[in-house]
């Protein structure tokens, strides 16, 4: 059953994909303002709700590992992680394309770019940390997500002091027809696009700890060396 | 079990902490290792910022102090801070006596925060040297506001400390701790430097209003990390 259902959502996804690069290429209108590079705004902007729901998956599995130290919280906060990465890099690629659009720049030292970069660089570090730390390192990963978790207000909240170029929220309510549907068929694939790659990562992730604490109970009654 | 249910009173409490804390800084006293070299690393810090960022603008004139001191002074306090940091916590794992400190009866948050107390200390101990230097160097302001320059340097250094303490503990047992300790570290600490940066700054350009308001910043900051790390220490710091 769960089985048919990854596929069905996997199918979905295909499907979806292909839908929306119709919508978003033709059904969509060029901006006025913006004209052509205002595509990759339905890029952007998906990458970024996958990134900080990955962030925000990540952080509560790991508070919940820190308080239970169950090992399937584990899992999940390490999937996380990795997805975050992927979609925090797909994010800032997207995002400095079309900030040199825009703007001119590639770069620019707003708010939101800030505290986005730096919450990227705290999951690298988790993923790093993770890969490079060797046996015990989920503890420690657990701690990083954790206080990473608490950092981000803190991040925000100091960097907003210089100004901000980045376009309000009150652009997405303000989509109009098939530039709406475009942007909200994209979110949600991406979505369930995130929630499909979890839950592959999270299976291998799983496989792992059960073949290493076997391999553990193994070497405990000394059945092989 | 007597002894962690002595510990639940206040008094007994900062008397383990201070025990601990006390440990760290005898044996540093007897070494003078960390002290020396952290001081050293500071100060060598701060000569290759001068040499990379002070230079002369067309007009002949020397870049503003006041925009660069402060960041010199905070990363030169950060890099000690972390050098510091792994070798306090590189001395338990030599000596193979952070279990017994773990076995000891005093509550694991008591161990914490008496180590975060002595690298404070340590780390206090720099910037005593590293303030003077910038004002004797670069002729900056540093002593104008004495209150808010004790207040951002107290309170920074607690942060770093806390923060330090709690990833350099749980990194004791892992493999290549050293590069990892800085990759944890920094990303959680940058609103810290922030802070630390800009009120120092603020001291400078005379605008003491806004180094209080960033103070308050290092309040909340440090109060918030000191509960996540009471709270992770405990559960995450395991033999």
């Amino acid at each position: 059953m769960r089985r048919n259902l990854f596929y069905a959502a996997a199918a979905l996804c295909i499907a979806g994909f292909a839908y929306t690069q119709y919508l978003i290429f033709y059904a969509a209108p060029i901006d006025r303002l913006l004209m052509f590079n205002q595509k990759i705004f339905y890029y952007h902007v998906p990458s970024a709700f996958v990134l900080f729901s990955a962030v925000i998956t990540c952080g509560i599995s790991s508070v919940l590992y820190v308080k239970g130290r169950q090992g399937k919280h584990d899992d999940i906060a390490s999937a996380a992680g990795e997805l975050a990465v992927l979609f925090g890099a797909i994010m800032l690629i997207t995002g400095s394309i079309w900030g040199k659009a825009a703007w001119g720049k590639w770069w620019q030292w707003d708010a939101r770019l800030t505290t986005s970069l730096l919450l990227w660089m705290v999951m690298v570090g988790y993923v790093l940390v993770r890969k490079y730390g060797g046996p015990g390192s989920e503890r420690l990963a657990a701690g990083l997500a954790v206080f990473g978790l608490a950092d981000v207000p803190l991040i925000y909240f100091s960097v907003r002091i210089w100004r901000t170029l980045h376009p309000k929220t009150s652009v997405v309510p303000g989509l109009q027809g098939p530039m709406r549907t475009a942007f909200w068929l994209s979110v949600i694939l991406w979505l369930v696009f995130f929630v499909l790659m979890l839950a592959t990562r999270v299976g291998t992730a799983r496989a792992e700890r059960l073949l290493e604490e076997t391999r553990e109970r193994g070497l405990d009654e000394g059945l092989f060396e | 079990m007597s002894g962690r249910r002595r510990t639940t009173e206040g008094v007994g409490y900062l008397r383990h902490v201070s025990a601990i804390a006390w440990k760290d800084l005898r044996i540093e006293f007897r070494s003078r290792e960390i002290l020396y070299t952290m001081t050293f690393f500071a100060v060598m810090v701060v000569l290759i910022f001068s040499f990379a960022f002070l230079k002369e603008n067309k007009d002949g004139n020397v870049v503003e102090v006041a925009d660069i001191a402060p960041g010199f002074l905070w990363v030169a306090v950060l890099f000690a801070g972390t050098l510091g940091l792994s070798r306090a916590f590189d001395r338990e794992r030599e000596g193979d006596t952070m279990r017994g400190l773990l076995l000891s009866p005093i509550p694991r948050s008591a161990i914490f925060l008496g180590k975060a107390v002595a690298i404070a200390t340590f780390m206090l101990v720099v910037e005593a040297v590293i303030v003077p230097l910038i004002w004797f160097f670069f002729a900056a302001p540093m002593f104008g506001e004495p209150l808010i320059l004790v207040c951002t340097l107290l309170l920074g250094t607690a942060g770093i400390a806390i923060v330090g303490s709690v990833f350099a503990g749980m990194l004791l047992r892992t493999r290549s701790r050293d590069v990892l300790l800085p990759v944890v570290l920094y990303p959680i600490l940058v609103p810290l430097l922030i802070a630390g940066i800009k009120s120092i700054g603020a001291m400078m350009h005379g605008a003491p209003q806004e180094s209080w308001f960033w103070i308050n910043f290092l309040i909340v900051y440090d109060a918030l990390f000191l509960v996540a790390a009471l709270w992770t220490f405990e559960s995450l710091v395991i033999e």
